[in-house]
């Protein structure tokens, strides 16, 4: 209960910034509303509310107030229009027997997931081969961690079309695939950072010790090396999967994709269509939330059944 | 009592290069330590004590003269199992339970499953660790887990145990407790010790002979056999031949640091 209590708090204060946020943001739409509904609004043309004031127009047409709070096309919609289109777009669906409709979120989501899963499959192998390389391997080391780091700093936004239009050169149908590529590409960096540095944890003692049996090295990595990165390995899969998520959303945008969140939000923007928007963007967030919570429940199981959780 | 002898080092010289010029680790030591023996190697920081131990145990390579361990070379020596190491700090693997800890190097040796669980139970007996086997090392106490760690370096029956400060991170009375735990399990077993500390008392406590050492350059300014015998209880300390042969050695030291001024 005293756990709950701050959590909810600060909950409560951002759902009511966001409600005090949607009436300033919306104000100039709802009064052009209002004028085509013959309602009497101050200034009279759409030209004068322009050049005045936010809160000049909500001092002096307070009738209009709450009707911000229910436009259909809303520029900030309430944390409640957001929500019911979430619900409409997948409870609601559900219930109805289609759940995997086109027009659904389940179905949108469940598109991105596969590819976020797919590459952040891809990325944690490519990042744990990487590391393993680059812990033994001193020209590893300084050949690979260079491109590594500069790989991270190319705009994941202008890289991902170009995959797209290589992997159909290279004869790679649907979006599928080069999606989850772009996914590992961001995926695979936090998981060869953090597996270098765990792969690097045990200290000199450690070492010696298995020295002194004369221990052949593949021993000293399975025995000694593997065990100590698994805590490392969990805290970069978790940056590793919400990265890959992101990716496959960013491979969604520019693309032309038709089905996936990222494509709902680019559909959304497209047809003038906030509240598709939002619910995507808030859909994607869950999942996310969703994927490292997972993550972290098999974190806190691996590391108890190793004794090392506490 | 036999005379054979186990470590023996001539003009032993070891020089690290370092960005501030050449250190010289060790510099002409000679000792050589019987079979059975308890040697305690007492000196400050830097007198080359530690460095000694890892130059027996091939951990690092002299620059000159020569070193055998059991008529061989160190490498050789490791590779036959001379030794078992015991290092300050206990490194238990904290994924590993005390049993599976204990394991460790007999899984890495290549010895069969029922041999490991014989040996893992009996060096745990030895060490008074029984009933510990399932339990994980944040379990137990600092000084518990020390004595898994020389249960661990015991399991493979090495003949030389070589224990680098393994109590130095304990408090006195775990320390004297676990210092008459060590006395009985080397009578019990009889093999030969060699024992770093900086703690006077401790030395003389445990040793039958006493190498005092000083530094720049490390080497070695007094042996002594400890004429104490070889049962020893804790109120041996407050004897007259414990406080001569800890005076002596108090002087080793002091002289070891005149040198040098």
């Amino acid at each position: 209960m005293t756990r709950i209590a701050p959590v909810l708090t600060v909950l409560a204060i951002l759902v009511g910034l966001w409600y005090a946020a949607v009436a300033p943001m919306n104000i100039r739409v709802a009064l052009d509303q209002a004028q085509r509904d013959g309602v009497a609004v101050v200034p009279d043309t759409p030209v004068a509310r322009r050049e005045a004031g936010i809160v000049g127009l909500l001092v002096q047409n307070a009738g209009v107030i709450p009707a911000t709070y229910d436009l259909d096309r809303p520029r900030l919609p309430t944390p409640g229009q957001v929500g019911a289109e979430l619900w409409k777009t997948t409870g609601e669906m559900v219930m109805n027997g289609r759940a995997f409709s086109k027009r659904g979120l389940i179905y949108h989501g469940w598109i991105t997931l596969q590819s976020t899963l797919f590459g952040f499959a891809l990325g944690t192998a490519l990042g744990i081969i990487g590391a393993v390389a680059i812990v033994y391997s001193r020209t590893m080391e300084m050949s690979l961690m260079p491109w590594a780091i500069i790989s991270q700093t190319i705009p994941i936004v202008a890289l991902a079309p170009m995959i797209i239009v290589l992997s159909s050169q290279v004869g790679i149908e649907g979006r599928g695939v080069p999606k989850a590529i772009i996914s590992a590409y961001l995926c695979f960096f936090p998981v060869l950072v953090g597996m270098t540095k765990g792969l690097r944890a045990p200290g000199p003692e450690q070492l010696d010790l298995l020295r002194t049996y004369s221990t052949p090295g593949w021993q000293s990595f399975l025995k000694l090396r593997l065990p100590t990165s698994v805590p490392y390995l969990f805290t970069s899969l978790k940056i590793g999967i919400a990265a890959a998520l992101v990716g496959t959303i960013v491979g969604e945008l520019p693309t032309g994709a038709i089905s996936g969140l990222g494509a709902r939000i680019l559909i959304g923007d497209q047809f003038g269509n906030p509240l598709a928007i939002w619910a995507a963007l808030f859909a994607a967030a869950i999942l996310a939330g969703a994927l490292v919570t997972l993550l972290g429940w098999t974190q806190s199981v691996v590391l108890r059944r190793m004794g090392m959780g506490l | 009592m036999t005379n054979d002898v186990v470590i023996e080092a001539h003009g032993l010289d070891l020089t690290f290069q370092t960005g501030d010029g050449p250190v010289h680790a060790l510099k002409g030591v000679d000792l050589s330590v019987e079979a059975g023996e308890f040697v305690s190697f007492i000196g400050p920081s830097g007198c080359g004590k530690t460095t000694f131990l890892r130059v027996v145990a091939a951990l690092e390579h002299p620059t000159g003269g020569t070193i055998t361990v059991n008529g061989m070379t160190p490498d050789e020596a490791r590779r036959k199992r001379a030794y078992g190491y015991v290092f300050q700090a206990a490194g238990l693997y904290p994924w590993r339970t005390i049993g599976g800890n204990v394991r460790l190097p007999l899984e890495i040796m290549g010895y069969s499953k029922a041999e490991q669980a014989e040996r893992v139970a009996r060096v745990l007996e030895l060490v008074d660790l029984a009933g510990f086997e399932k339990k994980f090392p944040w379990q137990l106490s600092g000084g518990m887990q020390q004595r898994a760690s020389i249960a661990r370096a015991l399991a493979f029956d090495a003949d030389i145990l070589l224990m680098d400060e393994p109590f130095g991170a304990l408090d006195e009375i775990v320390r004297d407790r676990l210092n008459e735990e060590l006395l009985g399990l080397w009578g019990r077993t009889g093999k030969t010790i060699g024992f770093v500390t900086h703690s006077i008392p401790e030395a003389v406590y445990l040793s039958t002979k006493i190498v005092v050492m000083s530094p720049r350059p490390g080497r070695i300014t007094d042996v002594i056999d400890s004429p104490l015998p070889k049962e020893r209880p804790l109120d041996i300390r407050d004897s007259p031949e414990f406080i001569e042969i800890a005076h002596r050695v108090r002087e080793g030291l002091r002289a070891g640091h005149g040198d040098e001024v």
